[in-house]
């Protein structure tokens, strides 16, 4: 007699909108995203791609790891959890952060939103249960974790405010990035945060698991209105790269993952300096993380860069004069929107900081089952690599 | 009296590209147009209130890579959006749709001709053989194989060396493609109407020539080219209409410290002692300057705008036989809805690309029968696309915009008929009816269009006989005889005085090739920054 395991047993639960994203699936390509079913593409990678920069796209993030952290020391807990200065972050906003182990090497990034005074939302990739937990030894609140419970879109691209402005939602349009606030919206909280990973125009949605497909359903209820696309992970990532923003597991592993004791990486070492502020008293971290800027002990940096050419660098070693091998691609793409060859790379310092000249990487493409190796040189570039004016201009356009 | 470093007479995608890369090294550069906008047939016009018409040229396939990144042009606003579908609605009721996904599109083709589906990755990979043949070519100057200058060695033995790539019976078969017809050159593959007919609409536009007619072969292959470019994004929508092209060259332009004058065009080229001195434009302001360079046509150029007696009789003949044809109209409409086609679901992704309703080569080679009578097509070849299912820019939530470009339509109708008249709309009429056959919906949701005869193109966007790619693109007007054999590297008799339009290497489509190499030459021969690569 066989006994059927259940799905979730097998690391591929549903999320709230997945009988909606089956629906649109016509590539049947799905990833495992932290335990859950996740498309990766569902029709076309490229239209999916395009369809984040000029139209406006649907991407579930409901796997995202989300805790609630209240309770009279909440400031004072986050503050001491995340590298920036919590204090600085205002109720009905939304900031970017990072958290590090008491090495000094991060633990993941993500976001938290903030209510109220004593009322935070920790949203991030990796789960934190434990780390939390532990970190919040002496402190008065209260940790619960909403990832079941709270049903999440990234709602993305330059017609976005045009479509939750016809779902009623009075005001959106003044949100500024980073914003965040509650709507009424039929009978239910909506909460809506100006936030994203694309560098485009766009939001964030945030609903309880029942009323997820109403929401769904009302956006693209519009359709025949303006051009809307549930999109996959592949077509976000190209997106984020253009937009410069690090992916966890990706660009940089978590503390708790690393084997190889030279893997962790301090903000420092990875462009998130300016995310540390060693004024705000005690954080996580501080200790290590001071004394690797006294005594100078960062081993590498994080460099945006063009590639010479188009073929893509993905995870392609970094050289100096030809020769000496100093670093890597840890993303990298052809931008279809920018027609330039980008990507963000780890190098040993001083390489990419004082020394930028005679950089090159080394290429491997397929050419009909022949292998071609190409030195490409690279200029070092800021980051974002798209800009566009849209995603801060507020109100927005309506496309 | 103001002297500028260069003139550019034009403000088309090209005039704009050489401007750019000019002022991008650091010289004084003016641009003269004719109109109140820029653009020339790259534009975008509100004809009908917030409606927003990609007037002349509607998608963009072959705008090279490297410019949009040298001038930096996303920064300026310029993005360009692929599409997919398309396909033939066909006189039975039936259709062939286009799908992106290779195996998807073969079993769409095996409906029609199982053989056909299997010979159509024969054939493709025929045509990318030859597209990776001519690609390098497009951002190079063409050598002039009678000349022993260095550079003309030097450019003849990069050609060469493209050839090495061929086998013997590849450089047969290459040599047979540039010069056969697009008809002759599909049957050695296909069987089926519909897939031939498809296929050979990219052999016949913007030429006066059926798909039987020698020569269009290539012509597709020059459609083609923008297609396999191994990077996601080739053939597209400009956001905002082509239009949104020309401005962001014009804003990068303006950038880097150019000026544009518009609402006059320029009566004359003011040459001294054989050189280029200036411009005088038709409101009588005079510009000066010892660079002048013509976006404007060949023809338009030296047989309008150069005191014929400043030119060498030679070089006036080959001018004047320049084939530089009108052959094809256009069609703008605003929709109030999305209409609908018979035989296809309302969603149907066919709808969000270049639909046509020419379903064989004998129907496609009849409509130009019409255009060799001195009228247009009856029954014309079609290419329809509806930009709104993309961009969302051009109308209200819920509207939409058709851009339907029509062939064959002469530039002269017989007996002297003119076209501002009910013949422009006689020919509306004819393509209005040719959709309306299959969709039903189509005549009720007309708002407002508006038609383009050969005549029109010529009167706004200034283009000899409103021909698209300022001259055909057949063999013999190509590379070193594209325009005039001995003035292919953009230069003219007259001193000073260049060309940098589609009649010049590489040729027309909105590819800004021609103005790009046109700079690199210019900047050379002023010993100035070399802005441009290659």
């Amino acid at each position: 007699m066989s006994i059927a395991i259940e799905r979730s047993k097998l690391g591929i639960k549903e999320t709230p909108f997945f009988p909606r994203l089956k629906e649109l699936s016509t590539t049947a390509h799905w990833e495992h995203w932290g335990g859950y079913l996740s498309p990766s593409e569902l029709e076309s990678l490229e239209l999916e791609y395009f369809a984040i920069r000029s139209n406006a796209t649907v991407f579930d993030i409901s796997p995202m790891c989300k805790y609630r952290i209240q309770g009279p020391d909440a400031e004072k807990f986050m503050n001491r959890l995340i590298t920036r200065d919590v204090r600085k972050v205002k109720s009905g906003r939304v900031s970017y952060v990072v958290w590090c182990n008491d090495e000094g090497h991060l633990l993941d990034d993500g976001t938290i939103f903030r209510f109220g005074d004593d009322d935070f939302r920790l949203c991030c990739q990796e789960r934190q249960w434990d780390w939390l937990i532990s970190a919040k030894l002496g402190f008065d609140v209260q940790i619960t974790e909403e990832t079941d419970e709270i049903a999440a879109i990234q709602f993305q691209g330059p017609t976005t405010c045009w479509f939750l402005k016809q779902l009623g939602l009075e005001g959106v349009e003044n949100l500024k990035t980073f914003d965040l606030k509650y709507f009424d919206w039929n009978g239910n909280q909506l909460l809506v945060s100006r936030t994203g990973f694309t560098g485009d125009l766009g939001y964030e949605l945030w609903i309880e698991n029942k009323k997820a497909l109403d929401l769904w359903d009302a956006l693209f209820a519009l359709k025949d209105e303006r051009h809307i696309r549930a999109i996959g992970s592949g077509a976000l990532n190209l997106a984020r790269i253009e937009a410069g923003f690090l992916a966890p597991h990706v660009d940089f592993l978590s503390a708790d993952h690393v084997i190889r004791s030279t893997r962790g990486r301090t903000p420092f070492e990875i462009g998130l300096g300016w995310q540390v502020d060693f004024n705000k008293g005690q954080f996580n971290g501080r200790r290590a993380l001071l004394k690797s800027q006294k005594d100078k002990t960062d081993r590498y940096c994080f460099v945006g860069f063009e590639i010479d050419g188009n073929k893509p660098a993905d995870h392609s070693l970094i050289y100096y004069k030809k020769k000496q091998e100093i670093g890597h691609f840890t993303s990298a793409m052809w931008s279809p929107t920018l027609k330039m060859n980008i990507g963000m790379a780890l190098l040993k310092l001083p390489y990419g900081d004082s020394v930028q000249e005679e950089l090159w990487t080394e290429i491997y493409t397929e050419k009909e089952l022949k292998y071609d190796v190409t030195m490409a040189k690279l200029k070092v570039t800021d980051r974002p690599f798209f800009r566009n004016k849209r995603r801060t201009a507020t109100p927005p356009a309506d496309f | 009296m103001k002297k500028y470093d260069a003139i550019v007479v034009g403000a088309g995608h090209n005039g704009l590209t050489t401007a750019s890369f000019m002022a991008k090294a650091g010289l004084n550069v003016l641009v003269v147009e004719k109109n109140d906008y820029v653009g020339g047939a790259a534009c975008s016009l509100e004809l009908h209130p917030n409606w927003t018409y990609s007037n002349c040229s509607y998608v963009c396939s072959l705008l090279r890579p490297e410019i949009v990144r040298d001038l930096n042009l996303p920064s300026y606003g310029l993005q360009v959006v692929p599409y997919s579908g398309g396909g033939t609605f066909m006189a039975n009721g039936d259709h062939l749709a286009h799908y992106t996904d290779h195996d998807a599109y073969r079993q769409e083709v095996a409906r029609h001709s199982k053989r056909d589906s299997e010979a159509y990755e024969r054939f493709s990979t025929f045509l990318s053989k030859q597209c990776r043949f001519v690609k390098p070519l497009l951002m190079r100057m063409a050598p002039d194989p009678t000349s022993f200058n260095p550079r003309d060695l030097h450019e003849l033995m990069f050609l060469a060396k493209r050839f090495d790539e061929f086998s013997e019976a590849d450089m047969h078969e290459t040599i047979r493609f540039w010069t056969m017809s697009v008809a002759e050159f599909l049957e050695e593959y296909f069987e089926s109407d519909v897939v031939k007919a498809t296929i050979a609409g990219a052999g016949i536009i913007g030429t006066a020539l059926g798909p039987m007619s020698p020569g269009t072969a290539y012509v597709l292959l020059h459609h083609y080219m923008g297609e396999v470019d191994g990077n996601i994004g080739a053939w597209g929508f400009a956001r905002g209409g082509m239009g949104a092209i020309s401005k962001a060259l014009a804003v990068c332009f303006k950038d880097h410290g150019g000026k544009i004058v518009m609402g006059s065009g320029v009566d004359q080229i003011l040459v001294k002692n054989g050189r280029a001195v200036g411009v005088a434009l038709e409101n009588g302001n005079e510009y000066y300057s010892d660079t002048i360079v013509s976006n404007a046509d060949v023809k338009r150029t030296f047989l309008q705008h150069v005191e014929r007696k400043q030119l060498p009789e030679d070089f006036v003949r080959k001018v004047e036989r320049f084939k530089i044809r009108g052959s094809s109209g256009k069609l703008n409409i605003a929709l109030d809805g999305m209409p609908t086609f018979t035989g296809v679901e309302d969603n149907h992704p066919m709808l969000n690309g270049d639909m046509h309703f020419t379903d064989s080569l004998e129907r496609m080679e009849r409509a130009y029968d019409d255009w060799k009578n001195g009228t247009w097509s009856k029954d014309p070849y079609v290419d329809m696309l509806i930009p709104t299912r993309t961009d969302p820019t051009m109308t209200p939530p819920g509207k939409h915009y058709m851009t339907v470009f029509i062939q064959y339509a002469p530039y002269e109708l017989a007996n002297g008929e003119s076209w501002d008249g009910p013949a422009r709309d006689g020919l509306a009429q004819s393509v209005i009816d040719q959709i309306a056959e299959r969709s039903p919906n189509f005549k009720d949701l007309i708002l407002h269009y508006e038609c383009r005869t050969p005549w029109d193109i010529e009167q706004e966007a200034g283009i000899t006989e409103g021909n698209i790619f300022q001259g055909e693109l057949t063999f013999d007007q190509l590379l070193f005889n594209r325009p005039v054999p001995g003035y292919a590297q953009y230069r003219s008799p007259i001193k000073g005085l260049w060309m940098c339009g589609s009649s010049t290497h590489p040729g027309g489509g909105v590819m800004a090739a021609p103005g790009a190499n046109a700079a690199r030459e210019i900047l050379r021969d002023m010993g100035a920054k070399q802005t441009v690569r290659g």
